[in-house]
């Protein structure tokens, strides 16, 4: 029930036409002062996604070749960004979107921390500002269409699907051509996988992709420590009554001594 | 009649943070107008900035003086440090009053602030600081209830003292929770706050920081107020309390170095560059010299000595925030962050606002015990001449 949609980066041309899309389904503002497309774009609040060029060399010739990296929000199967929030703003839904709330959002930005893709954008600007991100067009994903971006892509670099099918497609696509592609799909294991899988004939690193972050599920790291929070506030209570309890006692038994003595 | 005197001395150092309290509290009210874009230097880089890392996660761990001793005095029952409590609790309500008020301002949403009371984001570390946090506002409030109506209100006074062994209970228990989950809180900076601070130890980190940070800060409290009013601090009384503080160092010191080793950063320490000379700085200043100071007892036992002390400690916890916050990230994040004039007034302003309320209420409630009595009449007599 899961979806995904799976990135073939020796595909995409740099056309842009994703971003168009995405701002027109989404209305999001174009501004010059930050483009969507090219060397110096970069996710914002009105650009949710954005397809970075890449100058870089690959191949035995060390040939210098162009490559265009489609950022947005990767829809992780147990993101950090849900996990963080105190209010409920962001959510996880059944069929693989990670999806913003603005009425339940208090604005404290826990969620920009807790990314490890750094993907949550904040509108500084407003006085009432909102968390922005790539929603994964849920409403289109509801009416049994893809999302934006992946409906207009002419060269088929986008693909939308079932999570588990991309991933066979993605490891059959990589393994009969290896000569071509690199041995890694990236968001197969990344923060503990996510819905958006990409497979490349560059490395990774190279196109800016976190590939040091961590394979657990980032979650996993800070729940572990709220599940012990009960059992240590029941703990430390009990212990601090007992405490309180026991010397109150030791004190006016002391008092009484003293009384006798003085009494005497 | 005389329970309604008030009275507040009039210094040119008052006058200053008056002056202080009023620019930061326009500023603040700006802010809350025009949103944080114009007035911080905040971005998506830096989501978090002094606010954050000064206003609440330094202020929270300074206000830990209040739970550290009503744990000692109040619950394990140690008479020795009865005459300090009142004065801890107070700079840790203030010190709370604060953060609150700099959270509020560093919230986007504002008015949605109560959200998390009804939209239960449960797995998330910051849930569990927000509850914390405001219920022990609310104790906090309560206790020094007790305190103030022994002045106004009286015939409240009987009730507050019947709920007060209850309150403090769950005063001592709140803060040793959120003081954890503070730290807790950069646990999921996961491969992106330098190896030299990220460890799954952190809660363990603050909440033993701020609760040796305390015994510094009510000597520190004392020291100073002792010149602003004119009372005598207990120095034997801060001395063994000091004492204990540097146990408790002592363990943070040995925990801090095994946890280095254990998870292979040690080496990190002296590498040279920024994150290093700021660790060594922070556990140097912060944590090694005071705790030569501590256990020398020529040292511990001088005035000066105990100053030096509590000074480092502070100083040492607050840039050990300031290094989670910021030095421990911005080899992740790149670029710099360095707060607005706004942020900065913003803070100063707040911490104004506190030492004038403390020195408020000390002139005018039982605080510090024994010569209060003196101060009512020494201020009465500035009245009457003036
Ligand atoms: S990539 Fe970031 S914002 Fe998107 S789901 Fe994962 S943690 Fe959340
Ligand atoms: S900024 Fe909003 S969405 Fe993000 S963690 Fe805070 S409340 Fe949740």
């Amino acid at each position: 029930m899961s979806k995904a949609v799976l990135v073939d980066i020796t595909k995409c041309v740099g056309c842009g036409s994703c971003g168009v899309a995405c701002k027109m389904w989404n209305n999001l503002e174009y501004r010059k002062e930050s483009p969507m497309l090219g060397k110096d774009s970069k996710l914002d609040a009105e650009n949710w996604t954005n397809i970075k060029l890449v100058e870089t060399e690959t191949g035995a010739e060390k040939q210098s070749v162009w490559r265009f990296v489609k950022n947005q929000c990767l829809h992780c199967e147990e993101p950090a960004c849900v996990s963080a929030c105190f209010s409920k703003a962001l959510q996880k839904t059944k069929s693989g979107p990670v999806v913003y709330h603005t009425n339940l959002c208090v604005g404290c930005r826990y969620c920009m921390l807790a990314c490890p893709f750094d993907i949550p954008k904040y509108e500084w600007g407003k006085v009432i500002p909102r968390i922005r991100k790539c929603q994964m067009c849920p409403g289109r994903i509801k009416e049994g269409n893809s999302p934006a971006c992946t409906e207009v892509c002419p060269t088929n670099a986008l693909t939308f699907g079932e999570h588990k099918d991309l991933l066979k497609q993605a490891r059959a696509t990589i393994n009969n051509n290896n000569k071509k592609y690199v041995q890694h799909i990236f968001g197969e294991k990344e923060a503990g996988g996510t819905a958006w899988l990409y497979i490349s004939d560059v490395p990774f690193k190279e196109l800016g992709f976190r590939t040091d972050v961590t394979t657990q599920a980032v979650p996993y790291y800070t729940e572990s420590i709220m599940h012990l929070t009960p059992a240590v506030g029941l703990t430390w209570g009990a212990l601090l009554t007992g405490m309180y309890v026991y010397n109150r006692r030791r004190n006016t038994i002391a008092n009484e001594e003293n009384d006798n003595k003085k009494g005497k | 009649m005389a329970a309604k005197n008030w009275s507040f001395r009039m210094t040119p150092t008052r006058a200053v943070l008056m002056a202080l309290a009023a620019i930061g509290g326009a500023l603040m009210v700006y802010r809350l107008v025009v949103g944080l874009g114009p007035t911080t230097n905040l971005s998506d880089e830096w989501p978090w900035g002094m606010w954050i890392g000064f206003d609440v996660l330094t202020g929270v761990a300074l206000a830990g003086g209040g739970y550290s001793t009503c744990l000692l005095v109040n619950i394990m029952g140690i008479k020795k440090f009865a005459p300090i409590a009142r004065a801890a609790l107070l700079t840790s309500l203030i010190g709370y009053l604060l953060v609150m008020v700099g959270l509020f301002l560093d919230i986007g949403r504002w008015f949605n602030f109560w959200r998390p009371f009804v939209s239960w984001g449960h797995t998330s570390i910051l849930f569990e600081v927000f509850w914390c946090v405001s219920l022990y506002t609310t104790v906090q409030l309560l206790e020094f209830g007790e305190i103030a109506t022994e002045k106004v209100g009286k015939r409240w006074h009987n009730i507050f003292k019947k709920i007060l062994p209850v309150l403090l209970i769950v005063g001592v228990l709140l803060p040793t929770l959120h003081q954890s989950s503070l730290g807790s809180l950069y646990v999921i900076e996961v491969g992106k706050l330098y190896p030299l601070w990220w460890s799954l130890l952190l809660p363990i980190f603050f909440l033993m920081s701020s609760f040796f940070v305390g015994p510094a800060m009510v000597s520190l409290e004392s020291l100073l107020s002792s010149r602003a009013t004119g009372h005598k601090p207990e120095y034997n009384v801060l001395q063994s309390l000091i004492k204990i503080a540097g146990y408790m160092m002592l363990v943070y010191l040995v925990l801090k170095i095994g946890d280095l080793f254990y998870r292979g950063a040690a080496g990190l320490v002296f590498a040279g560059n920024l994150e290093g000379n700021m660790f060594l700085l922070e556990m140097i200043a912060g944590i090694i010299i005071p705790l030569i100071i501590c256990f020398t007892p020529k040292l511990r036992n001088s005035k000066a000595g105990l100053a030096t002390f509590s000074v480092l400690v502070v100083a040492g916890v607050i840039i050990n925030r300031m290094n989670v916050v910021f030095t421990g990230m911005s080899d992740y994040i790149g670029g710099s962050y360095f707060p607005s004039a706004i942020e900065w007034l913003v803070s100063i302003g707040l911490v104004a606002m506190g030492v004038l309320g403390y020195l408020f209420i000390v002139e005018n409630f039982n605080i510090v015990p024994k010569e209060h009595h003196e101060v009512h009449e020494e201020t009465d007599a500035v009245r009457h001449t003036a």
